[in-house]
């Protein structure tokens, strides 16, 4: 895994010109069009592609972010000024709000999540906008049902996903009909790794919340993977709250979000470490620990 | 083209691996990424934990690539899956299909997509009908590369005869098939032999190991740098004061070399123009190839849509409402002769009446079935159908994207089969 950085960077133009294809495809089959942004560096790429497959012309996706009110303070500030910056529409719906309106019963207890109700949110507010595809920066290199996703994955009227009848994909051929009250999952960075996610972002200067680089923030450890603390969260016994540099490898909601010990201040730096880490993205995922087919699970209740 | 002087095509290879969970594949794919340190600390305990859980005493690497619940529970792939790895040599993404014939469909689907085919061969069965299967697929959907890795050799004795015997089965069969590059490595996917690292156990074998030829055989991503092809995809209108006027083509260069002053005929309409620019994010291109996505903007102002095809004017492909095709049934309902389907080629749509089924490809045996020819899952058979408006297009073998389309049902909008185009 060493040496990682040196290498030609010609299969991310391949990448990126798959992406934008898959973008533009999108822009042409669906009517009303979501990207689902997260502030989270895998959404970022994606509206960096959809402002290249559509350059000089706006961005023909709104932006709508699932707010757990589980965030860290940064990422909606970054959010906000993106969409500014520009020019997209921005919809927000919370979780809260799905709480509230009992659509959702709060998990309790130590783990507690919001990250499984953020499907419910989604699936609610796909229906009440009408929205018949959703954009997502899903990877197939992140986990192992992920590897089984189509770019264009059906969902059925109740928003779920069935993997075992899947449509075949085949070339450059992307068949988006659908019925009436279904929509469809489009994934256009299918066929990155994180590492290229890391490289076509120092490649092409794209810009990321500062939580990604070296922070001090106080943390814990839990089972093995260090979350960061805010008052909400509750520790166990064993649990001690400390100070030190961390940064986020992800980027999700706080509670289910682990990060890493590390003084990389640069996206060099950054890339330097992932090349030579030994545990995947999502190894520091909670969400994913929970059992063997957690993702399968989420991915048929309509998660993202 | 050079990079930093490397070659363009030493930077990302797809792959799609055939064979049947008994011929090891996952155990092969499992042991490269094992042993070019591509599984992390978490997905390796993951597998041991699995293994555990399934009562197993080895370490079981094909447990890596199954995804789904149904995949673990069942000890079976169903679906494609698609796995990356990375060494400082080359980007690989491995399309892992499901070898048995009832998985035709997915086959297919991970070979179209693939630049080279890796097909496993168990050394105490040799050449048997799903070999013939599975490279009769890799040729029909144009792969110009094959790996034949013959597997489980320690279970016959490391032997070199053994070796030779099915390598010169397989040459007779690569021959008929008309495959380009064929090449034979004999390993053990579960002892590693020639995977990574070369076999202690197979001295006499002097070519490359699995790893170091994927990492430099030469590939040609550009199977067409003569022909001019840009289906357009959408059209761009910024509407800003800016770029009031700016129209631009979006579409991904399916063949030839586009550069500014290009003579260009569009499609349907025949209307011809010239190039003005090529654009991509606010640079403008001095020239670009197959598998670009850009932006092309015309001298004149010609009514194009969403389907039409710029092309060069001296170099128009067939256009025509019949179509003699190859192709692939993946639907439970069987193909009805007489019966109507949606075409998607390119982003190209129209309607078709199937007009016969010619005949139907005996995948196993090569030989053509004339007679009950019924057309059912998983099948092949060669087919005529009428288009309902003119379509364009090339053979596949000239060009894998204006030679290609897909069938949908109207009424489910399922995909229901693959199509490669030929002469007749």
């Amino acid at each position: 895994m060493k040496n990682l950085i040196n290498i030609n960077d010609e299969h991310l133009k391949e990448l990126e010109n798959e992406a934008i294809f898959v973008m533009r495809e999108v822009a042409a089959q669906f009517e009303n069009k979501v990207l689902l942004f997260s502030g989270g560096k895998d959404s970022i790429v994606l509206v960096h592609l959809a402002r290249k497959a559509f350059w000089p012309a706006r961005i023909p996706f709104s932006l709508m972010h699932i707010d757990t009110g589980h965030n860290f303070e940064e990422t909606l500030k970054f959010r906000d000024d993106l969409a500014i910056e520009f020019g997209a529409e921005l919809i927000v719906k919370y979780v809260q709000d799905s709480i509230d309106n009992d659509r959702v019963v709060e998990e309790q207890g130590v783990n507690a999540s919001r990250n499984k109700a953020q499907s419910i949110t989604l699936l609610d507010a796909i229906e009440e906008l009408k929205i018949d595809v959703a954009i997502g920066g899903g990877r197939r290199d992140e986990e192992k049902s992920r590897a089984k996703e189509r770019f264009f994955s059906h969902r059925n009227e109740f928003g779920q996903w069935d993997p075992k009848n899947q449509r075949p994909e085949l070339w450059n051929i992307f068949n988006g009909r659908k019925h009436s009250g279904e929509h469809f999952r489009v994934f256009p960075i299918s066929n990155w790794t994180e590492l290229d996610v890391w490289q076509y972002i120092l490649n092409e200067n794209i810009k990321l919340p500062e939580l990604y680089y070296t922070h001090r923030r106080k943390i814990f450890n839990r089972n093995g993977v260090y979350l960061a603390w805010a008052p909400f969260m509750q520790l166990k016994p064993n649990e001690k709250v400390f100070e030190t540099d961390v940064r986020c490898r992800t980027i999700g909601d706080i509670t289910c979000t682990g990060v890493t010990l590390s003084k990389a201040q640069s996206l060099e730096e950054i890339i330097s470490e992932i090349a030579a880490t030994r545990v995947t993205e999502r190894g520091g995922r909670y969400d994913d620990k929970r059992s063997e087919a957690a993702m399968e699970d989420r991915k048929k209740e309509g998660y993202f | 083209m050079k990079i930093n002087g490397k070659s363009k095509n030493k930077s990302l290879l797809r792959f799609t691996t055939a064979g049947s969970v008994d011929d090891g594949k996952s155990t092969l794919i499992g042991r490269l990424l094992y042993d070019s340190k591509s599984i992390f600390e978490d997905q390796m305990e993951h597998i041991v934990q699995s293994g555990k859980r399934l009562g197993r005493k080895e370490l079981d690497l094909s447990l890596l690539t199954d995804g789904l619940r149904a995949e673990r529970e069942q000890g079976i792939t169903i679906d494609v899956a698609y796995r990356y790895f990375a060494t400082p040599a080359r980007k690989f993404i491995i399309a892992d299909t499901p070898g048995h014939i009832q998985y035709t469909r997915n086959m297919v689907t991970g070979a179209s997509t693939a630049d080279l085919a890796v097909i496993l061969i168990d050394a105490r069965k040799g050449v048997l009908e799903q070999t013939i299967r599975h490279s009769f697929i890799a040729s029909l959907l144009d792969i110009r590369h094959i790996i034949f890795c013959i597997n489980k050799m320690d279970m016959m004795d490391w032997s070199e005869p053994v070796f030779t015997g099915i390598k010169v089965e397989l040459a007779l069969l690569v021959d008929k098939l008309n495959i380009t590059d064929a090449h034979y490595i004999p390993i053990s996917a579960k002892y590693g032999d020639n995977v990574v690292e070369r076999s202690e156990n197979m001295k006499w074998y002097n070519g490359k190991t699995f790893l170091n030829l994927i990492e430099t055989i030469e590939i040609r991503k550009n199977k067409n740098p003569e022909n001019q092809r840009f289906p357009v995809q959408t059209i761009i209108r910024p509407h800003t004061s800016e770029y009031h006027d700016y129209r631009g083509y979006a579409g991904r260069v399916a063949g030839g070399v586009f550069r500014p002053g290009d003579e260009i005929t569009v499609l349907p309409s025949l209307r011809r123009s010239k190039i003005k620019s090529i654009d991509m994010f606010g640079k403008t291109l001095s020239e670009t190839i197959a598998g670009d996505s850009v932006a092309i903007s015309l001298e004149d102002q010609i009514d194009i849509s969403r389907g039409d095809m710029l092309v060069a004017s001296d170099d128009i492909p067939v256009i025509s409402q019949d179509i003699n095709l190859m192709i692939c049934w993946f639907n439970e309902r069987p193909l009805k002769v007489g019966g109507r389907y949606l075409i998607r080629i390119n982003s190209n749509e129209a309607g078709c009446v199937v007009k016969s089924v010619n005949y139907r490809m005996n995948i196993n045996t090569l030989e053509h079935d004339f007679e009950n020819i019924s057309v059912n899952m998983n099948d092949m058979a060669h087919i005529s159908i009428k288009t309902s408006k003119p379509v364009f297009f090339d053979t596949y073998r000239k060009n894998n994207i204006t030679g290609s389309m897909i069938f949908i049902d109207e009424g489910t909008n399922e995909t229901v089969a693959a199509g490669m185009i030929t002469v007749d």
